[in-house]
């Protein structure tokens, strides 16, 4: 329990961080934090397909997009970089006092109410679930993996 | 079957936690101008959410269904962040900015 105490504590922490932070750059790299964080915690959750996803995919790629997106866009001058951070700090000041108070809050609500589960899983082979029984979500993958590689190409498509 | 109360107390364990994350994302979508960091925002509401259900599959024991949904999950978030990129690169190339204040060639 102290491990996901840790690593919950460190989830919530880089996620202020990659609001709270001043420079994008900073923001895709905590994100990338929170990505990675997350994985050890599906890791101990007894989830390591879906760590393993997570960490390659989300913590990888999804941070390399932000990065390639960051660098195409205009890094700003001094002078605003200083009137930026006094307007951001104005709005954002509140945001970890607001989520201490959210999760104490949270943590008072304790149902004793009896929870009814559903019967026990038959299959516990990730690959015949996610391959067999769940084949219309594999579909529903490619068909939107399509429509964003079409999305993508009409997006940037070079105009004459 | 009645879930142990051991199983739930773990629920209540991660429950403040994931609200805190999802409490984070969503202010961060509501309080920024930056379309980038509104991005960063979904992406933590997703995170929130993907911890969530990988929590709820492991106290109720199905964890192959719920690694599962997260791979799916996690295949669309891709999608979505890709096609959003796209599209906030489009709107950076028209408008030179990234500000949503500056964006207002509808507003009617």
């Amino acid at each position: 329990m102290m491990i996901h105490l840790i690593i919950l504590t460190t989830i919530v922490i880089a996620a202020l961080w990659t609001i709270m932070t001043r420079s994008l750059l900073r923001a895709a790299i905590g994100l990338a934090a929170v990505s990675a964080a997350l994985s050890v915690m599906m890791f101990r959750l007894s989830a390591p397909l879906a760590a393993v996803f997570e960490l390659s995919v989300c913590t990888g790629l999804i941070s390399v997009l932000f990065v390639s997106a960051i660098s195409l866009t205009r890094s700003m001058t001094m002078d605003e970089v200083l009137q930026h951070a006094k307007e951001r700090m104005r709005r954002f000041w509140f945001l970890p006092v607001l989520a201490v108070l959210v999760g104490i809050g949270v943590s008072f609500i304790h149902s004793t109410a009896a929870v009814r589960l559903p019967a026990p899983e038959t299959v516990h082979d990730v690959r015949i679930v996610l391959w067999h029984l769940r084949r219309l979500d594999i579909i529903g993958q490619v068909i939107i993996l399509l429509a964003g590689a079409f999305g993508v190409m009409i997006l940037f498509k070079e105009t004459k | 079957m009645t879930a142990a109360a051991g199983s739930l107390d773990l629920l209540w364990f991660f429950g403040p936690f994931i609200a805190m994350l999802f409490i984070i994302g969503f202010y961060c979508i509501f309080a920024t101008y930056n379309l980038i960091r509104a991005l960063i925002g979904v992406e933590l509401l997703i995170k929130a959410v993907t911890l969530l259900s990988v929590v709820v599959g492991y106290i109720s024991g199905y964890t192959a269904l719920t690694q599962a949904l997260i791979i799916t999950m996690i295949v669309i978030e891709v999608v979505v962040m890709v096609v959003a990129i796209g599209i906030i690169l489009g709107v950076r190339r028209f408008n030179a900015t990234l500000d949503v204040r500056n964006l207002r060639n509808l507003k009617g």
